[in-house]
């Protein structure tokens, strides 16, 4: 019973994570059909900032949740303005400046952090449950990413902001003909996207110590759970969360980690096959 | 108009001065140099001719390349370290790859994949090798007597040796000249392949596939081929690099080596030939340059050049300079001829910008 409890609460976990790591990439995908390949590096320097505040003796939730998504944002803002500006419509160029962007990103981070890794304790103690220490920050975690769904969902369902996001969504030319510049409206989502992997990157850095290179380890799993859930941001995101992260941790389970990572692989090359545009361009297609 | 002639065409043309001047000076090489670093940047242009060959001709881009590469070097390797001897591992590191991104290719293309989704399945591949390859510590992962070793990758199998006399391995300047020919020889090829019915298909599934499909081509027969043609190569590569290093580990597949061969291609220039091969060879030293000091990070400076390449020289070095050198022809030939029109009074006929004549390339 308790081995049940265990398993399950590391599935919803695991969707918690993907949740998390791939919502800044999912807006920017879903909003502007660019795929932003710096996505990791972004969650990284989140991550980082968190980590420098922790030592410069800042209280870590207001590290997390307010100043790291502010400075990836604005990092997001520039990174808008000077490189992804110039390429609209260019799909995989798009894709080319990002990689090198992330590669750049990591040469900085080494170059003022050394390649060393750095990390911080978490602020939430482990508890028991039955025979098993469970870690009590992956509760938090999975709290935010539910908050962070829903807060996503209110905001393009109800707002006024949501309603100008979801017309330039479906269709920038009319958005803009009704006095909304498509390149404003962008320039927002990106910047709003870059702070959503900050946030990320913030609340995940007391669970692992933190390289520069750490970011590759999330844009993997990122670019799969966003390409597969297809145009629909948010029912997209958490539809294929869902799907990854219960085969991920059933087969990791049953297996080793790394077996369950390559099931999730595997199973995402399949399902592209099967549903080339995702799985909100096949079943629940109006929604958000 | 004029433009859209010239493109096709390049493709089928062939400086064989420059090739054969090229040829002599890298077999006077060793003459002057230490064959080392020179056979290893052959090795990296030999990788990236493959990757050239698919993405500028065919318009086929494998976000994970390095896939076939460290296929071709693990193929080699434990092949090699079973028989004690190279010939059979040489043949099937190239046939390999080969099967391997037929069947890939097969599926992405059959199933009428968009660009994106194939970027990332090709990613994910080369991510479940490089993730499985890590995994394989212990006795449990071993084939034959050659043990896959997880992240330390498998060191001490025979290199490559003379076909049919295991006891002469081939090192040192022979084996230099060895990567010599192969990279010429897969130029050739690519060269052929090119000028050939096959190749000039290609080039039209490039620039619109449903034009040729409408034709009665079968287009996704065609890009399968050349992707598996592609991979043969990059496993060639692969298995002279297993030769060369004499160890193999996992992230020959790893996204670094995947994103590096793109950067080479696309900074020396994508639709051409000789581009991804003169990519790699600058591109490659400076990285044996920054990998001996530790001021600046290697990855930053090669990040930084893929970003100012693709915004301020998306054709790549290469088109760039030709394209550079033919607008002068062209400004000096419509100089003259506007000249001469002037004198007879004739009218001016507008001039089309050369620059505008192909904005085709990656992608699409």
């Amino acid at each position: 019973m308790d081995y049940a409890a265990v398993v399950l609460l590391e599935i919803i976990y695991m969707i918690a994570f993907l949740v998390l790591t791939s919502a800044g990439l999912a807006v920017v995908f879903g909003m502007m059909r660019v795929i932003n390949l710096a996505h990791g590096e972004f969650v990284m320097v989140g991550g980082y900032t968190t980590i420098a505040c922790a030592k410069a003796d800042i209280n870590i939730y207001f590290a997390m949740l307010v100043i790291s998504p502010l400075v990836v944002g604005i990092l997001g803002l520039l990174v808008e303005r000077l490189v992804v500006r110039q390429l609209y419509g260019r799909m995989i160029d798009t894709m080319l400046a990002t990689w090198g962007l992330s590669l750049l990103i990591v040469g900085i981070v080494t170059f003022i952090f050394g390649n060393t890794a750095v990390s911080v304790p978490a602020p939430i103690p482990g508890y028991e449950l039955g025979d098993f220490q469970m870690g009590g920050y992956n509760l938090f975690i999975i709290g935010i990413a539910t908050l962070l769904i829903l807060c996503m969902w209110l905001v393009m369902r109800f707002t006024r902001l949501g309603l100008i996001a979801r017309g330039a969504m479906q269709s920038a030319d009319v958005a803009s003909s009704l006095g909304y510049d498509p390149k404003r409206v962008y320039m927002w989502t990106f910047t709003v996207g870059a702070a959503l992997s900050g946030l990320a990157g913030g609340v995940l850095a007391p669970l692992t110590g933190l390289l520069p290179s750490s970011g590759g380890a999330y844009i993997a799993k990122a670019f799969i759970t966003v390409i597969t859930g297809g145009a629909a941001v948010i029912t997209g995101t958490l539809s294929s969360s869902v799907i990854f992260g219960t085969i991920n941790q059933v087969v990791s389970f049953g297996s080793t980690p790394v077996i369950g990572e390559i099931a999730m692989l595997a199973f995402a090359v399949v399902l592209l096959r099967l549903m080339p545009q995702g799985i909100t361009g096949r079943f629940f297609r109006n929604a958000p | 108009m004029i433009g859209d002639a010239a493109k096709f065409s390049s493709a089928g043309r062939t400086h064989w001065g420059w090739i054969i001047t090229v040829f002599i000076l890298l077999l006077l090489l060793p003459a002057f140099f230490d064959t080392n670093t020179p056979t290893l940047l052959g090795i990296w242009a030999l990788f990236a001719l493959s990757l050239g060959l698919m993405w500028g001709y065919a318009g086929i881009l494998s976000f994970g390349h390095a896939a076939y590469f460290g296929l071709g070097a693990y193929t080699y390797a434990i092949t090699s370290m079973n028989l004690g001897e190279s010939t059979a591992a040489w043949m099937l590191a190239i046939l390999l790859p080969a099967f391997v991104a037929a069947l890939i290719g097969a599926m992405m293309f059959y199933g009428r994949i968009s660009d994106v989704y194939m970027g990332v399945i090709t990613l994910v591949f080369s991510l479940i090798l490089a993730k499985f390859m890590g995994a394989t510590a212990g006795d449990a992962y071993s084939i034959g007597n050659a043990r896959l070793g997880g992240f330390n990758g498998i060191p001490a199998f025979p290199i490559l040796n003379v076909p049919g006399d295991p006891s002469t391995p081939i090192f040192g300047v022979p084996f230099y000249y060895l990567v010599v020919c192969c990279l010429v020889f897969c130029y050739l090829i690519s060269r052929w392949v090119l000028s050939s019915a096959f190749g000039r298909i290609l080039l039209g599934i490039r620039e619109n596939e449903a034009r040729i499909e409408l034709l009665g081509y079968n287009a996704p027969a065609y890009k399968t081929a050349i992707f598996s043609l592609s991979a043969a190569m990059a496993g060639m590569a692969g298995c002279l690099f297993a030769s060369w290093a004499e160890i193999v580990t996992p992230a020959l597949f790893g996204l670094g080596q995947s994103v590096e061969v793109i950067i080479w291609v696309i900074a020396g220039g994508l639709g051409t030939l000789m581009g991804p091969v003169i990519g790699a060879v600058l591109l490659g030293t400076m990285k044996l340059l920054l990998g001996g000091q530790t001021f600046i990070d290697n990855s930053l400076v090669i990040g930084a050049i893929l970003v100012l390449v693709v915004l301020l020289l998306p054709r790549g070095l290469l088109p760039s300079i030709l394209g550079w050198r033919r607008q002068q022809d062209q400004r000096s030939v419509s100089r003259a001829r506007s000249n001469s029109l002037r004198r007879r009074g004739g009218e001016r006929r507008q001039q089309r910008p050369a620059a505008a004549q192909d904005k085709t390339g990656h992608g699409s």
